[in-house]
């Protein structure tokens, strides 16, 4: 083994038009190491994994691998250097099996599955994946899928790993299992990055924490020498308050009363199984559970984007007769108040066109409003320029597509409306997922201020720690059924994990 | 490792500026009239004087002008008429079917009520039912692929055969004038649009229909709909949009624009009704559109553009003696440099060598996901 980093970024400067994503950044990272690469949303994080994976190409700089200058063009030069990431978003064909996608584009021009799924069996095994190379993608859960990405990119034989924001769309039992082959992977000498949002991720796993701050490296600091304290102020800039502020709720009245709710999804599964409960308004409802237990059919029933099956869900309004919103229009329950800011896992694909600026995106909320056949568009550009300015959205313009945002960007684009709405009953379902730590509290903190102001929030969360920081009540879903509702001020984390595995007891992967 | 990089990389661009563009696009012209040069000289020609002829005798000349006008009119329509569909990503190659069921309709009112009505009434029905009748033609697929998923692709293509299956069946059949003859009567004066400044009025409705698309497309509520359906299905779904209604209408729309330009075949260009009265112009359009880039007032030029060549093409003919192949080959010429720029103005070559400061962004392998997500689940 040589004494040379096992990557090194010299000077790596990438502009796209105007906008500097990387600004003459030096790093290294050498073998057995986990290194976190932490920033703020839009700070070049992507941007900067995406030049040593070969998907964008170096304004300026230069590229060392093992000590090496090297040139990475394209993702295979990426490979042909060791070098393989995971993206956000993957890039798997849903009708193959997991092996047939790891042999999709080998470069050695045979298709032999036979070896590579024998190949798969040995990673799987020697890092403990357990995965049947066999199975479709499609009926494959997140995790799997993820997994199944990271093995593409070990068959190609990478050293380097970069996992960009992987544990976003996990379930803190995924987490653990990723973390623990992530360690199994580093003990084997590969260096690994990751992106992530969160500290207590970044201090548990990472060895080195890079931090980036507006395009540039700011610092690279051991982790066992740091604290999250320390890391955000690096992050921002400046000293910040990471606090969320709760207090009790103020003359709580029922404002969204659901019994008995069951709903089926098109394969004629049950997702819901006779939900009942009561949200108040000036109060915030956590919703827990392990992914898929049926928060997202919860909120769309709600919403009136999917079929209730039975039950009733009465609004009652402030000063307004109560009302059944089972069997109204989507568009009907959102005039009368009831808002859903929902957040997929690819972040765009319900709730935002890519191709539209964000003046247009605001509009989708408001596009029927008033009389006649055309649109106004002065009120939502208003609306815009209200969420750039509050939610501090890096963007050159109100104009600019947003596919061309940073992911967290993106998403402050998607809350940001769905608040400015307001509405009397907020649904937000994994809203600061992807955000940086700063975002996220400034999200949290608006979510309290809608309950100040006599909302009831309805909040789907993932990080239990969060939930139980700023809820009122937590309701656990476990396989589609209220498994219970506790007091988020005095429950504990043991107690909702418990809940969230024990209705149906079907084991999730 | 280090010179490994490919002998050509084809790599995307981000926003190239707008004077780049047109310069592209102005050297892509001068390309395909040298390349038209050359065929040219191949046939003994002098290209200077060959390319003098087909300004002359398109632009020179009032009738010349005239002649771009008509050619230019029905194009034009299509185009628009197409427009909403491709935004909205909803592939209606089925223009050719909906203008020639259009212009049976105006046909069967040109033909059986021309003595029933005044002839501004008349005219007036006759627009009305192209536009039923395109419109009518046009909703079948878009219901079929609203209901129950359909590829509207292939469906739109096929009902283009089966509109020119009807129109040749009466032609020979129940509409056939001299017993024989294969061929359906000249419609009577009355049913023959009437002309502005020597064309036909069709250009004045083609031109309100320009304005009207684009307003359509940029201002109103029913245009926000297509883009957001274009763009994103389930975003449409998520903001209360009805998908099924907003693409049958649209389709319905696309369809009865087309068969407007099926009258106006029809009863301006043409004064008949026979199998191939749309003549191509269904398909020839869906070039227009694009190269327009879905902009209505591009559309005029475009428009224009291929008039002109194609008016100029048939000049050479007469003048000069060129074989017809030719003046066609040099139209596709320009056809193809035209389109083939835009692939300049997205993507960059770049060569081996030309790495480490190569300035410009590179994105392979499909950049970062959202942009390719988008375009799966944009249906
Ligand atoms: N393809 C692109 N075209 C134009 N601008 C881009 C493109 N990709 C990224 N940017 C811009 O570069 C900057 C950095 O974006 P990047 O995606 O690297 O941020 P990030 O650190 O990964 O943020 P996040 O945590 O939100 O994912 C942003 O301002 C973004 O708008
Ligand atoms: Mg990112």
């Amino acid at each position: 083994m040589e004494n040379s980093h096992a990557i090194e970024l010299k000077g790596i400067t990438k502009r796209f038009g105007k906008v500097v994503a990387n600004d003459a950044v030096d790093l290294y990272l050498d073998r057995g190491v986990i290194m976190s690469l932490l920033g703020e949303n839009g700070s070049g994080k992507t941007t900067l994994m995406n030049m040593l994976s070969g998907i964008y190409f170096p304004d300026e700089g230069q590229i060392f691998v093992d000590g090496k200058p090297v040139t990475i063009a394209s993702p295979k030069d990426a490979f042909a250097n060791g070098i393989g990431m995971i993206h956000q978003h993957f890039k798997l064909v849903d009708v193959f099996t997991a092996a047939e996608n790891v042999a999709l584009g080998l470069s050695d021009g045979s298709y032999d599955l036979k070896r590579v799924e024998d190949g798969i069996r040995g990673i799987s095994d020697k890092y403990g994946f357990g995965i049947d190379p066999k199975k479709k993608i499609y009926s494959m859960s997140v995790s799997e899928k993820q997994t199944v990405e990271i093995i593409k990119v070990l068959y190609r034989g990478a050293n380097v790993l970069i996992l960009d924001e992987p544990t976003a769309v996990l379930t803190p039992q995924e987490i653990k299992r990723l973390f623990r082959i992530l360690r199994a992977m580093r003990d084997d000498g590969k260096a690994i990055i990751l992106i992530t949002h969160k500290l207590n991720e970044v201090m548990e796993i990472s060895d080195v924490v890079a931090v980036m701050r507006k395009g540039r490296h700011i610092r690279t600091v051991r982790t066992a020498e740091t604290t999250p304290q320390a890391l955000t102020e690096m992050m921002v800039g400046k000293a910040v308050s990471l606090n969320i502020t709760r207090f009790d709720p103020v003359d709580p009245k029922p404002r969204l009363t659901v019994a008995g709710l069951t709903c089926r999804d098109s394969e004629g599964v049950k997702k819901l199984d006779n939900v009942g409960f009561i949200a108040y308004g000036g109060e915030i409802l956590g919703i827990a559970g392990i992914a898929g237990s049926g928060q997202k059919e919860l909120l769309e029933t709600v919403a009136g984007l999917r079929r209730a099956e039975k039950g009733s869900i009465i609004y009652s309004p402030e000063g307004k007769p109560p009302e059944e919103l089972v069997g109204k229009t989507p568009m009907q329950i959102r005039d009368a108040g009831v808002a859903l800011a929902f957040v997929p896992e690819d972040r765009l694909g319900m709730g935002l066109v890519g191709a539209m600026g964000m003046t247009d995106n605001m509009m989708l909320r408001s596009w029927n409003k008033g009389r006649g056949v055309f649109v106004d568009r002065k009120t939502p550009e208003k609306l815009a320029n209200q969420v750039l300015d509050f939610l501090e959205v890096v963007t050159p313009g109100i104009d600019y597509p947003v596919r061309k945002l940073s992911g967290g960007n993106v998403q402050k684009v998607l809350v940001g409306r769905e608040i400015a709405s307001s509405p009397s009953v907020l649904m937000s379902a994994y809203a600061v997922r992807g955000l940086d730590i700063n975002t996220s509290y400034i999200i949290y903190n608006l979510m309290s201020g809608q309950k100040a102001r006599g909302v009831a929030v309805i909040f789907v969360g993932e990080d239990l720690d969060v939930l139980l920081e700023l809820c009122d009540r937590i309701l656990v879903l476990c396989g589609g059924k209220v498994s219970g509702i506790v007091d988020a001020r005095t429950a504990t984390k043991e107690q909702i994990g418990l809940l969230m595995t024990k209705v149906g007891g079907k084991e999730e992967a | 490792m280090h010179e490994k990089a490919p002998l050509i990389r084809i790599a995307k661009r981000d926003d190239l500026p707008k004077y780049k563009v047109w310069l592209i696009r102005l050297a892509a012209l001068l390309l395909a009239i040298a390349i038209g040069g050359l065929l040219f000289l191949i046939v003994r020609t002098n290209p200077i004087t060959a390319y003098g002829e087909m300004l002359k005798g398109s632009l020179g000349k009032k009738t010349g002008i005239r002649q771009i006008v008509k050619t230019a009119i029905p194009l034009l329509g299509t185009a628009l008429a197409l427009a909403p569909c491709f935004k909205m990503r909803y592939w209606n190659i089925g223009a050719e079917g909906q203008i020639t069921m259009g212009a049976m309709g105006a046909g069967y009112f040109a033909l059986f009520w021309y003595d029933k009505l005044p002839s501004p009434v008349l005219l007036v029905v006759m627009g009305l039912a192209g536009i039923v009748c395109g419109g009518l033609w046009a909703a079948i697929p878009a219901v079929f692929k609203a209901r129950w998923g359909t590829n509207e692709t292939l469906f739109t293509l096929m009902m283009n055969y089966i509109a020119i299956g009807i129109v040749a069946w009466l032609q020979g059949g129940p509409w056939e004038g001299k017993p024989g003859s294969q061929i359906i009567p000249t419609f009577n004066k009355a049913a023959v649009l009437p002309k502005a400044l020597g064309v036909n009025c069709g250009w004045i409705i083609v031109l309100l229909l320009t304005v009207f698309m684009f307003v359509y497309m940029r201002y109103t509520k029913h245009g926000y709909e297509v883009a957001v359906l274009g763009g994103s299905e389930n975003t449409a779904r998520y903001a209360g949009m009805n998908v099924a209604r907003v693409t049958v209408r649209t389709a319905v729309l696309s369809g009865a624009i087309s068969g407007l330009v099926g009258f106006m075949v029809a009863s301006g260009t043409h004064m008949t009704l026979y199998s191939s009265v749309a003549g191509g112009v269904g398909f020839t359009a869906i070039t227009v559109c694009w190269l327009a880039q879905l902009n209505p007032f591009a559309m005029v030029a475009i428009a224009a553009m291929l008039a002109v060549l194609s008016r100029g093409a048939s000049t050479l003919q007469t003048s000069l003696k060129v074989p017809a192949s030719i003046s066609d080959m040099i139209t596709g010429i320009i056809l193809l440099c035209m389109l083939g720029c835009e692939f300049f103005i997205n993507y960059r070559l770049i060569f081996r060598g030309h790495h480490e400061r190569a300035g410009e962004p590179q994105r392979a392998g499909g950049a970062e996901g959202p942009d390719k997500k988008e375009t799966e689940e944009g249906r």
